[in-house]
């Protein structure tokens, strides 16, 4: 059932279109990859679908509802409750400690705190960092500040998880050890991903690909491209 | 790309302790998992080939009411061998083939750009979907690391290949432009 939703969206920062008429469906526990060069829209197509931007045109329909025409208030506590973010760079609040960076979403959404404590340190212990709970990002290795940070978008138990570029910053092996893990416990909750990326090695823990190109979909699908295959565009 | 070289496996195996031809097979399928699975006619015939370079000796013989078997010792040219093939560097790709290449440059020129187009992107379907299939087993709690460092192997060589495939269908693509403009 598809429960996330861009139809026709169309972005521009001042002159420049990001996204000429984009529509997507992300189904309920899907994991969806969104790949395509450099400049092609992903980014902003991700920032759209997770209410951060709003678009210049189309919608964004959450389980039916739109929800591009929400306040920014009523979008951002969507956002609290049922979507968690990944980004390149964990961005993970230096002053806090890997614990509290995790209960961080669980506070705010008032959860008390011995109980966001005990959530959070199980959720690092699912992520394989347990042992970096009381250190802070600087004290951490890439890696580990990007579990802590998948540990942090996972912890509100999301229905979507919104990543970009989660692991571009990383070696193989470490971003090999944050994405087995995200894909094995979004699949176990049933949450939904948003993955994008530019890697063909990385597109494949999805499910399926959604390939742009000039801010539209070239093409879809497992391994592509019904709309190449008619000859040179 | 060149095949593994069965013979150095074999000694490889038997550098572990005496064995059958078929607990050969049976340690060759488990460490090297996802390989073809060697077939027993090959074992003997590579253990025959070995027994006579002088490579590998019989070591006593058993019979389990069953027919003969013998089992099979290193011997010290044996591990000399070996070591030997241990320690040589593979020379890195030193002709630029592959049936892919190959592939693309005859259909270039046997057939049409359109043809080369259109093979290209089938492969580049065939090979995303493989990826996937590996990708899968990594995601897997129970994946062992033999099967990890099996995948692993085949997704980086998946992965070039995906990466060259991409590659030429954006060359071939200006080619067609500059040809028909
Ligand atoms: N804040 C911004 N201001 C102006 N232009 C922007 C802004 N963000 C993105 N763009 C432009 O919008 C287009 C799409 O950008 P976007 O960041 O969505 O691409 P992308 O596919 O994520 O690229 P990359 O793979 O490099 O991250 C590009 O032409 C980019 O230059
Ligand atoms: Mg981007």
């Amino acid at each position: 059932m598809t429960e996330l939703q861009a139809r026709a969206v169309v972005k521009a920062y001042g002159p420049t279109p990001a996204l000429r008429g984009v529509t997507l469906d992300v189904a309920e526990g899907e994991i969806i990859a969104v790949t395509g060069p450099s400049g092609c829209g992903k980014s902003t197509l991700l920032h759209c679908l997770a209410g951060i931007l709003r678009p210049d045109a189309g919608e964004i329909t959450w389980r039916g509802q739109r929800i591009d025409t929400w306040s920014e208030a009523a979008r951002s506590r969507l956002r609290r409750t049922e979507f968690g973010v990944l980004f390149q760079f964990g961005q993970l609040v230096a002053e806090l400690t890997a614990a509290e960076n995790v209960a961080l979403p669980l506070l705010l959404a008032g959860t008390g705190r011995r109980e966001a404590r005990t959530a959070a340190l199980t959720w690092l212990e699912r992520l394989g960092v347990a042992e970096v709970a009381d250190a802070r990002p600087g004290e951490m290795s890439g890696g580990q500040q990007q579990r802590c940070a998948t540990a942090r978008a996972l912890v509100t138990e999301p229905r979507v998880i919104f990543a970009d570029e989660p692991t571009g910053a990383l070696d193989t092996l470490a971003g090999e050890q944050v994405l087995t893990r995200l894909v094995r416990l979004a699949r176990e909750q049933g949450t939904a991903v948003v993955l994008v990326t530019h890697e063909p090695r990385i597109a494949a823990y999805a499910d399926r690909e959604v390939v742009l190109r000039d801010g539209a979909v070239d093409h879809t699908g497992l391994g592509l491209d019904a709309s190449l295959a008619g000859g040179p565009r | 790309m060149a095949g593994v070289s069965t013979p150095h496996v074999l000694l490889g195996l038997l550098a572990t302790g005496t064995k059958h031809g078929y607990e050969l097979k049976r340690a060759h399928d488990a460490r090297l998992p996802r390989a073809r699975p060697l077939a027993f006619g090959q074992v003997y015939a590579t253990l025959g080939r070995l027994q006579r370079d002088g490579l590998v000796a019989a070591a006593g013989q058993e019979r389990e009411g069953g027919p003969e078997r013998t089992a099979y010792a290193l011997t010290g040219d044996g591990r000399a061998a070996l070591d030997r093939w241990l320690s040589e560097v593979e020379p890195p790709m030193p002709y630029v083939a592959g049936t892919l290449f190959a592939k693309v440059v005859v259909a270039l020129l046997a057939a049409d750009v359109d043809r080369a187009r259109a093979w290209l992107i089938a492969q580049r379907r065939a090979h995303t979907e493989r990826l996937r299939e590996l990708t899968a087993v990594k995601t897997s709690p129970t994946a062992a690391l033999d099967e990890l460092v099996a995948v692993d192997f085949a997704i980086a060589h998946l992965d070039a290949d995906l990466r060259w495939l991409h590659t030429t269908l954006d060359r071939v693509a200006d080619w067609h432009r500059e040809v028909h403009s």
